[in-house]
């Protein structure tokens, strides 16, 4: 008999939490083979664990707006490669496969609909699209998306998932970071409601500027979300991550998110928290957008 | 070769060891001459070399041990400089410095990252520069000051990186960085930054929003650091060359992109050869700057800062 038991578990793969194509799928948190078009009827929730699957942005546009419809806006805003960017292989190659794979011309949705009968501007990113990433096509749609929010007074809700900013597009993508977060500083001092809603991932310059800065950040549960990557931490302080780090639950209770709530109730959630934003912006003059009123201090 | 002589400058530490060498023999005039000889193909062959820089060996200059700190700038430029401390929320972090200064006979604020120089103990206590969530929240205290009595604001950038550890996660740095985002570009006192070492994304741009984005020659600004995106691009970090190229993070290439306004003069061999006079070159853009953004009304300046970030990534976009 040996003395020493090995206690210590192999680690395990990181969950892959994509819908994969057939008819049935495993469930990656409860391990049950779920048949894909019950899943159709819970959002994409596993019955049993409530394992969020991650979805697409026009799934996402459907699951939150009235009746499924919505008018896309900006949706042919395409990135030239400013750089012209090669690495393993050209960026300009990534972005064609990306485009072909998603349908999209970049990794986010601009959308206005209504949600429970008010009119709103969403965002929704698509992780499909080279991860997700912010690169100037994602920073200038948000802006303009924030924008157009500020000239209608309308609520505007961005739906993150996303590994960050886009490398491929250098101190370019960066400085959308600055650029989307001034648009929401108009909004902000305009009184107009902005909603962040984080799902699995939202890291790096994403959770570093729009993700964090609603009026409320509402997240999916056990969603991944941080500013630093798990693994680029681990280098750091040499040290596994104890389980559950950077996700959801771990930020709501260090303070940074407002409230988890699960897919099948984000709607008539969104909903109540406009309810009561709503009264707010109606209240507000729209007053002259240039020029922002000083901070009260 | 010679402690603080970066790699590519080795043609350089081959003669400085001959200066040294030479030095320890008795003083002739045959002797003085030569070392008198030697120096001069040093600075020739510097000039030279700095000339024309790779970017990955820009990197190696900006985050080279003894380039001139923010303090060092202050000492320099600065008059009546008093360092003010903490967030009023957790801690005071190290790695970013606030405080009150005078320039030209003007009041200002000045705020900036702090690797800690040469100095091991010193980098220690300031983390090597890489700012946790409590050095964002005491800069943008610190702004909020000038705010309120009207004072410009000079921000000096040089840090790899926002701390990537735990303690910044649990304390929430992103929010830290996207609140600073948000709440610089609605001050409207003049801000003016200055990237001079390395501008390690989002933990420098976290204090980066401005009227007036000076660059210097061989400092470095990067959405990340070339180490990084070789690890994750090209799945080994070793190629971080190739990864500087790629990346356009070099001052020309800011300023061709549209992200910052105007290139500052290093001294020959770099900022780190001579501090003083890297701080006298700093000294007629950083003057100028504060004039020209100074004179503008407030509504004015706030309008043209968000027009000026706004622009930024449209030369690289088509459609509708």
């Amino acid at each position: 008999m040996a003395w020493f038991k090995k206690t210590r578990q192999p680690i395990k793969a990181d969950r892959a939490s994509r819908m994969p194509e057939g008819l049935w799928v495993k469930c990656p948190g409860c391990s049950r083979v779920l048949y894909k078009k019950d899943l159709g009827g819970t959002l994409n929730v596993c019955p049993r664990c409530a394992h969020h699957f991650r979805i697409p942005a026009t799934e996402r546009l459907g699951t939150l707006l009235d009746h499924g419809r919505w008018t896309e806006h900006f949706a042919g805003l395409a990135s030239t490669d400013p750089l012209q960017f090669v690495d393993t292989k050209p960026y300009r190659d990534r972005l064609a496969a990306a485009r072909q794979a998603t349908g999209l011309e970049d990794a986010v949705i601009i959308a206005t609909g209504r949600l429970d009968g008010t009119d709103v501007v969403m965002a929704a990113m698509e992780y499909g699209f080279i991860g997700g990433s912010m690169g100037i096509v994602v920073g200038e749609k948000l802006t303009r998306a924030a924008e157009l929010a500020l000239e209608q007074r309308h609520p505007f809700i961005v739906v993150s998932c996303s590994g960050g900013a886009r490398m491929m597009e250098g101190a370019l993508s960066l400085m959308q970071m600055a650029k989307v977060s001034a648009a929401l500083a108009r909004l902000d001092r305009a009184g107009v409601p902005f909603i962040s809603i984080l799902t699995d991932p939202t890291t790096g310059g994403v959770t570093a500027s729009f993700a964090m800065l609603g009026d409320l950040n509402i997240a999916e549960p056990r969603a991944l979300i941080g500013f630093a990557g798990p693994r680029v931490i681990e280098q750091t302080i040499r040290q596994k991550l104890p389980e559950g780090f950077q996700r959801s639950e771990f930020l709501l209770e260090r303070g940074m998110l407002d409230l988890i709530v699960d897919r099948r109730e984000m709607k008539s959630t969104l909903a109540l928290a406009l309810r009561f934003m709503g009264a707010g912006a109606a209240r507000r003059p729209a007053g002259n957008p240039a020029a922002p009123p000083p901070l009260p201090h | 070769m010679p402690p603080d002589t970066l790699d590519f400058e080795a043609p350089i530490a081959v003669l400085l060891r001959e200066i040294e060498d030479l030095s320890k023999l008795p003083s002739t005039p045959e002797r003085d001459r030569a070392i008198e000889d030697l120096r001069t193909r040093v600075e020739s062959i510097r000039i030279d070399l700095y000339a024309h820089l790779r970017p990955w060996q820009r990197v190696l200059v900006a985050r080279h041990p003894a380039r001139p700190t923010v303090l060092d700038y202050v000492s320099h430029l600065f008059a009546d400089f008093i360092e003010i401390a903490g967030d009023r929320r957790f801690a005071d972090d190290r790695a970013i410095i606030a405080g009150l200064a005078t320039y030209k006979g003007e009041p200002v604020l000045v705020v900036g990252h702090h690797k800690g120089g040469g100095d091991t103990a010193q980098k220690i206590q300031r983390n090597f520069g890489y700012a946790r969530p409590e050095g964002y929240r005491k800069a943008l205290r610190a702004m909020k000051l000038a705010e309120k009595f009207g004072r410009s604001v000079v921000v000096f950038v040089d840090t790899p990186a926002a701390y990537p550890g735990v303690e910044s996660e649990e304390r929430g740095i992103a929010e830290a960085i996207a609140y600073n985002l948000r709440e610089m570009a609605a001050l409207t006192v003049p801000i003016v930054v200055v990237v001079h070492g390395e501008g390690g994304s989002g933990g420098a741009l976290g204090i980066a929003v401005g009227d007036r984005i000076l660059m210097h020659e061989h400092a470095v600004y990067s959405v990340i650091p070339p180490e990084g995106c070789a690890a994750i691009l090209w799945r080994n970090a070793e190629r971080k060359v190739e990864a500087a190229e790629a990346l356009k993070l070099t001052a020309p290439d800011l300023l061709r992109l549209g992200l910052i306004d105007e290139i500052v003069p290093e001294p020959p061999g770099g900022a780190h050869a001579d501090g003083a006079a890297a701080a006298a070159l700093l000294d007629e853009p950083l003057e100028r700057a504060l004039r020209d953004i100074g004179a503008l009304d407030p509504d004015t300046r706030a309008e043209r800062r968000y027009q000026k970030f706004r622009q930024m990534g449209s030369v690289g976009i088509t459609g509708e």
